[in-house]
């Protein structure tokens, strides 16, 4: 299990030091995912998983970021250790990222077509007549009618949805394709459309034996998607397990939280009324050393206010950081 | 494209009109009468009727006006009192020299400015950044012409360094081809072999054009910087980051080419403001230009030559900004393609 | 742009803490628009208490001490070339300029916010020829248009004034107009209108204060604008004559001396910049407050 893991990280801390105060906004993350798998990253937005996804490609604007400390190992390479024209290397290569909004994530002044052969100039060091052949492969292969024509256009005569796959196919230009991180990916995105994208990205997925940390709110797309699932509540990581664990046994109160409020569905066995979390997420500039649930949380008691739980083993790699995890009745 | 390039041309007009309207309204209705100052203030009279009469100025304000417009149209805009010359030919004579001095001063105005604006920008923060906004900060706080003088004052008074004013050294003899000094400069080196005259010129343009050109480089920079700063912030860079690009094209290719499209608006605004406030520098360096003349003009209230001059330059400014307009349109994708 | 901010307490535990004192005290942490704010002071005491900081009569020529140099006491800055102390014109000067940027700007600021508030809220064809008018204003060359207003009102200081106060008009009547416009789709506008609020409450009271901020910013900045714009119309004889002690005509009357007397013609300009300087920074600070978006 040990060495199969193509992304490893250990202790990650990150922060933000704003005008009004220090913001935790990653704190002590264990992740990883192995090769050809698919984590989804959940939880609500603030919640810091957008933010360790940039710290993963290392894009965390800086000032006013900082990576504390930690290890993220890729391939078996520390690569916070890198210099920045090291990682410059790397992004685009063993790394891809996609964002959440197709919208304006592509340059809107140049061609498309320019955008990916970017990749091929950088990466593959082709001349730009080449790199642009290679572009229209890369619209093929994401199923974009045409290539040969769209290849020539400019973002805002794309739809949403086709900005998503040129998004994708950027990504898989990449000559050494080891995770792809994608933010959000299908949330910007009208629920059709949603569908075939996920679909598309299986499909790539599968082909090249890419790894996929998948990061979203929507816990539908984790069941089509993800085969391992980790939950982030306020910068910490509070449960994680198989897909199938997480939605069959939940044992953090936020997970159950989060699986109550989707839209009811026959797929997942929880009761189908909407039930909202109460209360607000803390304030990342005033958290404590407790459990950062612990203000919504029905079964709080005093030790969750004052100790941040310990892990706890619940068998079949399902860790849960919790008090009372197993002793509570959803 | 083409109904936008079309709508914008068809507002010229309107406006051009809306122009030389206001100006026939301003010395029409302006104290004091134009024959009195021709003919100064003890003229008897029937002198002064006379000359009124001659001026067209004893008929009522509509048939002036219509006269005026007429004339206007055909770019008569009289004779100047002072000299007796018709103005279009004055205008058109001196003409050339602003040209130039605007153009070098808009270039040096935008190179140092948007480099500087880029620099900033990226090392955001550091002590370049806070030292270079600062002082575009003071470049917008002084009068042009005061720094004009401050700056004749330590290069050429003190440090002799550049001449005081005018465009050439009286002793180079040369005949200018094309009225352009430093082009005829480069002409008559390329004909003679003789550096002086393209030196002179060279030389005589500096102080001017510094002084003329510091206002639009403090705010070409100040533009520049917080376009970056707002281009540097989009997700599209953070694209272009997570693919690999190197540091330098994604700043130089990939952010500057959006952060520049306001910049070149602004650009465009300030070459035409430049013609207006050239008034001023020209004055101040006896740069033989229109602003000048202009400044002669309204000091000895010559006011065919005052109309004529303001007419000319507002629909310069006028044109100057439609092709601004024009000019965005095109380099500007979302509405080329359109 | 949304100034809905103004209304909006964010974060302060006293929610009846008023909105202005909050944005006061953002406000204070900017170090340059505080050093602009102390600068503005400084010369508005120098302003009012003039007749006692000046050691001298601004007006007092002495042929005797024509032209003396920077620092021959008890001449600080030293004299013009009538005599006249340069330090106390100067002082006496801060007097003009700043009673200059004031009224210019409470021009522009009255009637152009007029004209964009009642442009942008009933539309139609007061809208249209405003908005003409106003395309024919800013196609003139700033200068230029307010030479003509000048010419047409007869070359004084309060004319220049007026003159400044007409030229940047369109300015404010554009951004006033622009708010009004996003103010009016905003959804509080629909909910006052369906409780039968009248369309002058309605401009006043609920949509006039979500669009002052920019306004705000712009009149800041304007007053320094307006003092160098008054100083070029003196430069042309347009605007202050001799001998009022006005900064820009301090400048242009001693163009003559650039080579034999320097100090006439450059303290006077340092007080321009100076001012003019602090305006900026205390207005660039209260846009970084108002609309914090811009900063970062």
């Amino acid at each position: 299990m040990e060495n199969n893991k193509f992304l490893d990280i250990k202790g990650l801390n990150v922060s933000f030091y704003t005008q009004k105060g220090v913001v935790r906004a990653v704190r002590d993350l264990d992740l990883w995912i192995n090769k050809g798998e698919t984590l989804a990253l959940v939880g609500e937005s603030g919640c810091g998983k957008s933010v360790t996804a940039s710290s993963i490609i290392r894009l965390i604007p800086s000032p006013p970021g900082k990576i504390e400390s930690g290890e993220i190992f890729l391939d078996g390479q520390d690569i916070l250790k890198l210099s920045e024209e090291e990682m410059q290397k790397i992004r685009g290569d063993k790394i891809s990222m996609i964002f959440q909004d197709p919208m304006t994530s592509l340059n809107p002044v140049f061609k498309i077509g320019d955008q990916i052969a970017e990749i091929f100039i950088t990466h593959y060091g082709l001349k730009k007549k080449e790199a642009l052949e290679r572009a229209v492969e890369m619209l093929d292969m994401v199923k974009i009618p045409s290539p040969e024509k769209r290849v020539k256009s400019y973002p805002h005569q794309l739809s949403g949805g086709m900005r998503q796959r040129v998004m994708i196919a950027m990504a898989l230009a990449s000559p050494h394709p080891g995770i792809m991180i994608a933010d959000e990916p299908t949330t910007a995105l009208d629920v059709t459309i949603q569908a075939q994208i996920l679909d598309l990205m299986k499909e790539l997925q599968e082909k090249i034996q890419m790894s996929l940390l998948l990061i979203t709110h929507d816990m539908g797309v984790v069941a089509e998607m993800a085969s391992r699932v980790a939950v982030m509540y306020a910068g910490r990581k509070v449960e994680s397990a198989d897909v199938y664990s997480i939605f069959e046994k939940p044992f953090h109160p936020y997970t159950v939280g989060l699986l109550n409020s989707m839209p009811s569905n026959e797929k997942y066995k929880h009761n189908a009324r909407l039930e909202a979390i109460e209360g607000n997420v803390p304030n990342l500039l005033e958290i404590g050393d407790g459990c950062p649930f612990e203000n919504r949380c029905k079964y709080a008691k005093d030790i969750c206010r004052n100790k941040f739980p310990e892990i706890k083993d619940m068998g079949n790699n399902h860790h849960v950081w919790c008090h009372f995890a197993g002793e509570l009745n959803f | 494209m083409y109904k936008f390039i079309l709508k914008r041309v068809g507002m010229l007009f309107p406006t051009l009109f809306g122009v030389i309207t206001l100006v026939f309204f301003m010395l029409a209705l302006s104290p004091g009468e134009p024959a009195r100052v021709i003919l100064g203030e003890r003229a008897n009279k029937e002198a002064v009727e006379k000359l009124n009469a001659e001026l067209g100025l004893d008929k009522p304000m509509h048939v002036q006006y219509v006269i005026y417009l007429k004339k206007v149209v055909q770019l008569d805009f009289g004779r100047s009192i002072k000299t007796g010359q018709r103005v279009i030919d004055e205008i058109k004579s001196r003409f050339p020299a602003t040209i130039e001095l605007a153009i070098f001063s808009m270039i040096l105005a935008s190179v140092a400015g948007i480099f500087i604006g880029v620099i900033s920008a990226t090392k955001r923060y550091s002590l370049l950044d806070y030292v270079s906004m600062f002082g575009a900060l003071f470049g917008v706080s002084m009068p042009v012409f005061w720094l004009g003088l401050v700056l004749i004052i330590i290069f050429s008074v003190n440090l002799n360094l550049l001449p005081t004013g005018g465009r050439m050294d009286i002793r180079y003899y040369f005949v200018p081809i094309t009225n352009f000094y430093i082009l005829d400069g480069l002409i008559h080196f390329f004909k003679s072999g003789d550096l002086g005259v393209f030196l002179s010129a060279v030389t005589h343009m500096i102080l001017p054009a510094v002084t003329l050109g510091t206002i639009p480089l403090a705010i070409i920079a100040r533009i520049t910087r917080s376009s970056m700063l707002e281009v540097l912030k989009q997700d599209y860079i953070k694209t272009a980051r997570a693919i690999g690009t190197p540091e330098h094209k994604v700043i130089f290719k990939y952010a500057l080419r959006n952060a520049l499209l306001p910049v070149i608006t602004v650009i465009g605004l300030q070459f035409g403001m430049l013609l207006a406030g050239a008034i001023l520098t020209e004055t101040i360096f006896a740069w033989p230009g229109i602003g000048k003349w202009l400044y002669h003009a309204i000091e000895s209230r010559d006011f065919p030559a005052i109309q004529g001059g303001i007419i000319v330059i507002s629909t310069c400014f006028v044109l100057i900004n439609l092709f601004v307009d024009l000019l965005y349109s095109v380099i500007n994708p979302k509405i080329r393609t359109e | 742009m949304s100034f809905l901010k103004l209304f909006k307490s964010e974060n302060v535990a006293n929610n009846s803490e008023s909105i202005w004192y909050e944005n006061w005290q953002l406000l204070k942490k900017n170090k340059s628009a505080m050093f602009g704010l102390y600068i503005i002071i400084f010369f508005v005491l120098i302003a009012i208490f003039a007749p006692v900081v000046a050691p001298f009569d601004p007006y007092a020529q002495n042929i005797d001490i024509r032209k003396l140099p920077f620092f021959s006491w008890p001449y600080i800055l030293g004299t013009d070339d009538f005599g006249r102390d340069i330090l106390s014109r100067i002082i006496y000067g801060a007097r003009i300029s700043l009673v200059i940027g004031f009224i210019s700007v409470s021009i522009s600021l009255i009637f152009g916010s007029f004209i964009g508030l009642i442009s942008g809220f009933y539309g139609g064809w007061i809208d249209k020829i405003s908005m003409r008018i106003i395309d024919i204003m800013l196609a003139f060359p700033y200068i230029l248009l307010t030479i003509v207003i000048v010419a047409l009102l007869g070359p004084t200081l309060l004319n220049a004034m007026i003159a400044i106060g007409i030229a940047r008009l369109p300015q404010y009547a554009r951004i006033m107009r622009a708010s009004v416009l996003a103010e009016k789709a905003a959804e509080y506008v629909e909910a006052e209108k369906s409780l039968g609020v009248g369309n002058v409450e309605l401009m006043f009271r609920s949509i006039l204060p979500n669009c002052l901020a920019p306004i705000i910013v712009q009149a800041t900045l304007g007053v320094g604008s307006a003092i160098i714009e008054s100083a070029a119309l003196s430069f042309l004889g347009l605007g202050a004559q001799p001998p009022t002690p006005e900064w820009g005509l301090m400048i242009a009357s001693a163009r003559e001396f650039v080579s034999s007397a320097w100090w006439i013609v450059t303290f006077p300009g340092i007080a321009i910049l100076f001012v003019v300087l602090g305006f900026n920074l205390l207005g660039d600070g209260i846009r970084d407050v108002l609309d914090p978006r811009l900063k970062d």
